[in-house]
């Protein structure tokens, strides 16, 4: 049985030892024209209590979660994706090592590990759209594109990217003619996909690490196209 | 199960709203629930599909009011339960109970590097046959099973193409309930579009879905 997100609550607020009864929290949590300013929100508090209560368990170690935070908050992200894809876009052998065997090829830039043991990298061309998606939960690549955005965990991606692809395509300002085979790709085992984005036009001179700084997050999960046009990368 | 978290082909979910320049974590408490996550997971009590099945065992209502790292905590805070890792009083108390060894933690700093870096292979290094190859027409089996399966509704009774084999990997049906690895071969499936949902697909357009040999017979 599921313990409710009430008893956290309850749980939470008395090891905080915040300012707030437990019935308070009650009320608070069910009437929501309470001002809630006055404490913190509440999943920040049960997080707070719980993991003051692993570290004096022994159970967790902070500066390991310190390592784990920093990780994937300044070292791992779609920057490193952006490279693998820039390196393919200028090196043909490497881009056929990439298409055909991928782990070994994103190892070769120092990439790899967590969520990311066992990759494919498809190809998008003027004919090919790929687009990935996790139906079931929220899997993704983490050591080329980090930690997945709100919108690929939402609902709305998950149930539709499936059964409607053109339509969340639109969504992204992405329209594809009929011309256009799209490919979806659900995640369902421990296979993570990355997309090769198609190099943009009028980048012939451009350097690897300047095709690099084009590349976005979204174009590697297939709900975008890369451009010169490209505004700042995002995430 | 068939539960709210396989939302493979469902219409009501509203538009996918894309926030630009998101951060990694948008409050300082989705990390450190993400980061203790992991850290506990390293005690190999438990599995990354038995995280999944538990995961999967909210409730719906609440699983759609939740945020992603809230689901996170309260399946943690089950597994734990569970493992007799913290109590009921603990989580009340937010103290250690009476008598609890101090214990050392498995997870260092360096160890989350490696770990980070290395990751936890599903594939196993185990002759097992191949029932299917590439090429082949195959029917995703309609089953119904109870516990944990990664075999999507959407599919089931579905028939496909095996587009390629990805080699040997545990099974996550068994491997969620503790009931062994039982290793076996995973494959893309090609699904058509519109064998998937009819006429209203493109017809050109195709969903390829990982598939383990035991999700799949022949067509």
């Amino acid at each position: 049985m599921t313990t409710t997100r009430r008893d956290f609550l309850t749980a939470a607020v008395t090891a905080a030892g915040a300012a707030v009864t437990p019935d308070l929290a009650r009320v608070q949590e069910h009437d929501h024209d309470h001002d809630h300013q006055a404490v913190p929100s509440d999943p920040a508090l049960r997080v707070k209590a719980l993991e003051s209560l692993l570290v004096e368990k022994g159970l967790v170690d902070r500066s390991a979660l310190d390592a784990l935070i920093d990780t994937y908050e300044h070292k791992v992200g779609p920057r490193n994706g952006a490279r693998v894809v820039a390196r393919a876009w200028t090196d043909p052998a490497y881009k056929q090592r990439l298409l055909t065997n991928s782990d070994a090829a994103i190892a070769e830039l120092g990439y790899g590990g967590l969520q990311g043991e066992h990759m494919v990298v498809v190809e998008n061309t003027p004919k090919i759209h790929n687009l990935v998606v996790c139906t079931l939960c929220s899997c993704y690549p983490w050591p080329v594109l980090g930690l997945p955005p709100v919108w690929y965990k939402s609902a709305a991606y998950r149930s539709r990217a499936v059964i409607d692809p053109r339509g969340v395509l639109h969504e992204f300002g992405l329209e594809l003619g009929d011309d256009v085979e799209v490919r979806i790709w659900d995640s369902t085992a421990e296979l993570r996909y990355l997309v090769l984005p198609e190099r943009p036009a009028g980048t012939e001179k451009m350097s690897e690490q300047e095709l690099a700084a084009l590349v976005t997050r979204d174009s590697m999960v297939g709900v975008g196209k890369v451009t010169t046009e490209t505004e700042k990368v995002r995430a | 199960m068939n539960g709210v978290h396989d939302l493979g082909g469902m219409q009501d979910m509203g538009p996918v709203q894309a926030e630009k320049n998101e951060p990694v974590f948008h409050e300082p408490w989705q990390g450190r629930a993400f980061a203790f996550t992991r850290a506990m997971g390293a005690w190999g009590k438990w599995n990354l599909d038995a995280v999944r099945f538990q995961r999967e065992q909210i409730a719906p209502v609440d699983y759609f009011r939740m945020s992603y790292y809230e689901r996170w905590v309260v399946a943690l805070v089950e597994l734990m339960l569970k493992n007799r890792m913290v109590t009921h009083a603990e989580l009340e108390s937010g103290k250690p109970g009476p008598g609890s060894a101090k214990l050392t933690p498995p997870l260092t700093a360096e160890k989350a590097q490696i770990l980070a870096a290395k990751g936890v292979p599903a594939s196993r290094d185990v002759a097992v046959a191949a029932r299917f190859h590439a090429g082949e027409r195959v029917r995703a089996r309609n089953i119904n099973p109870v516990g944990h399966t990664r075999l999507v509704r959407y599919a089931r009774g579905k028939i496909g193409t095996i587009h390629m084999d990805h080699g040997v990997f545990l099974f996550p049906d068994t491997n969620a309930l503790f009931l062994g690895e039982k290793p076996q071969h995973v494959y893309s499936v090609r699904f058509t579009a519109r064998e998937l949902w009819g006429e209203q697909a493109a017809p050109q357009d195709s969903v390829y879905i990982d598939m383990w040999d035991d999700y799949l017979e022949e067509a």
